[in-house]
């Protein structure tokens, strides 16, 4: 059995983005919550599934019982870091498709503003104990620089340039301009990006993702059901979770330029039955600009090492080949762990992304990446 | 000033014998006992064989540079007053990789397959921690 086109999201809803929220993330999360579950057509109290993402908000019994669910037949966690919304997905899909449950809420909520900052959230999560015993002390603190030896060697072995990394934030920010719930609101060049300080060397300011403040949520729901609720339907066909081999530390990675999306891509196209060529707007997971330029060949959309190459000349933008990140993604828009990522490939498909829309968009993906180079991949499709 | 100053490691029982090592200036690697794999980070079991016997071995403490980063900004008040200061990834003769400190702050002279050989250098906590200097 397969899980294409076995679910459907029905449901989207996102917080305004901010920083300096005075709500805490279990209340980001609940107000994200109720908006998806709204946007679905659903009362709180039918959702029967719930998977919370991230390390902040509530967990999945709070969450029902500030919702009033009736009765919670599924919870589960995928602890991925920015892969985990849409690994979520994929279990989500497995427990409708079983019959285990109906309507599976998705949320994650955010106040990084009160709490701890990137370098010191990804100390608190097990998964980490070895760096944190065997890097953390040597100064690798933060995902910047754990990442960045990543991109050097990328660098080093194919070419890559930071002008082609620019490229990428060049084009999300532009993308970001057009989004309202968009905490980045000045255009920048190529030169403000090779102008912007150096963070982790090769990763300049303009290379990182933003630190924000917000919820997010959607709701899985069975394909069947899906016809008889109110929005467009956005099919999910293809979907994968992949992890890199070594997942624990990057520095002991076989290959420390093949993320674990390179695994789950594959199976995900396979069940889709589509190839890269056919997807028509990626929504891919941005934490630092680099690993949207290796996602895009460990997913196949180029080969490995061709990725520099790849994301110029405007290929990325809207009106380009290959829209990317047209939310403005974490680097413009939030980071709201991938979830934004979700919201907008299902507005993009929905056709309501008003003045970013993709014309006549009917096949898009969206990516996850974290936890050091988990990977999830979702390809969506209107139908 | 426990704010400022710099993260230390923590020690278990499974890890507990390399900073042993890394006191007395030596880099020691985990092997399988059974099979003879080396792994780093330490593990409680041989990934290939499944033993749960292991024997730590002393490293040659040489190696060639797989990659880096060099480190602009302080994610920890404890590295502030270090900026810049550079990250090394190396393979180790041994079939392994550590990460270490280079002994250029700056990061220059690096290149991909630069030789190189470990020393110590005393971080938080008093552990000694391993930093890599160029061969010759």
């Amino acid at each position: 059995m397969s899980l294409r086109d076995k679910v459907a999201v029905t449901g989207i809803g996102e917080t305004a983005y901010r920083r300096g929220a005075t709500r805490s993330s279990t209340e980001l999360q609940l107000e994200a919550a109720l908006l998806a579950i709204a946007d679905a057509g659903l009362a709180p109290r039918e959702i029967d599934g719930i998977i919370p993402i991230g390390i902040t908000g509530a967990p999945a019994e709070e969450l029902a019982t500030n919702l009033g669910v009736a009765e919670l037949r599924y919870s589960a966690l995928t602890p991925m870091g920015g892969a985990s919304s849409i690994a979520a997905i994929q279990t989500a899909a497995a427990a409708i498709s079983a019959g285990l449950c109906n309507h599976v809420l998705i949320a994650a909520g955010r106040n990084v503003t009160s709490g701890a900052r990137a370098g010191v959230r990804i100390h608190q999560m097990p998964q980490f104990h070895l760096v944190t015993e065997f890097e953390l002390p040597l100064g690798a603190i933060a995902p910047a620089q754990l990442y960045a030896p990543m991109a050097r060697r990328h660098m080093e072995l194919f070419g890559t340039t930071s002008e082609q990394l620019g490229e990428i934030a060049v084009t999300v920010r532009g993308h970001a301009l057009l989004n309202d719930n968009a905490l980045m609101k000045k255009p920048i060049t190529l030169a403000d990006h090779q102008g912007s300080r150096m963070i982790a060397d090769p990763f300049r300011l303009l290379d990182c993702s933003l630190e924000s403040d917000g919820g997010a949520a959607f709701v899985i729901s069975a394909a069947d059901q899906a016809l008889d609720m109110p929005q467009p339907r956005v099919l999910v066909s293809g979907i994968a979770e992949g992890h890199p081999d070594s997942p624990s530390a990057i520095t002991q990675r076989p290959d420390m330029t093949r993320l674990g999306i390179a695994k789950g891509a594959p199976r995900a196209f396979a069940m889709a039955g589509v190839t890269p060529a056919d997807i028509q707007v990626a929504e891919i997971y941005d934490c630092f600009t680099w690993v949207v330029l290796c996602q895009l060949e460990d997913m196949g959309f180029c080969g490995k090492g061709e990725g520099g190459a790849f994301v110029q000349g405007g290929r990325l933008r809207l009106g380009g080949a290959l829209p990317v990140n047209t939310h403005g993604g974490l680097l413009s828009q939030a980071h709201m762990l991938g979830l934004n990522h979700v919201v907008e490939l299902v507005r993009q498909l929905r056709h309501q992304a008003d003045r970013r829309q993709v014309q006549g968009v009917q096949l898009g993906l969206a990516t996850g990446y974290g936890d050091l180079g988990d990977g999830a991949i979702a390809i969506m499709r209107r139908g | 000033m426990a704010e400022t100053s710099k993260p230390a490691p923590h020690p278990s029982p499974l890890t507990q014998p390399y900073w042993d090592g890394t006191a007395q200036g030596v880099l020691r690697i985990q092997h399988c006992a059974a099979c003879g794999k080396p792994r780093h980070y330490p593990r409680y079991i041989c990934d290939a064989c499944h033993s749960f016997d292991t024997v730590w071995k002393d490293s040659t403490g040489r190696g060639t540079v797989h990659s880096w980063t060099v480190a602009h900004h302080a994610f920890h008040p404890g590295f502030a007053g270090e900026l810049p200061y550079a990250l090394v990834v190396v393979d180790l003769e041994e079939g392994v990789r550590a990460l270490g400190r280079f002994a250029e702050p700056s990061g220059n002279g690096l290149r991909l397959g630069l030789p190189v050989r470990v020393g110590f250098v005393q971080g938080g906590g008093g552990f000694a921690l391993p930093v890599f200097t160029p061969e010759g």
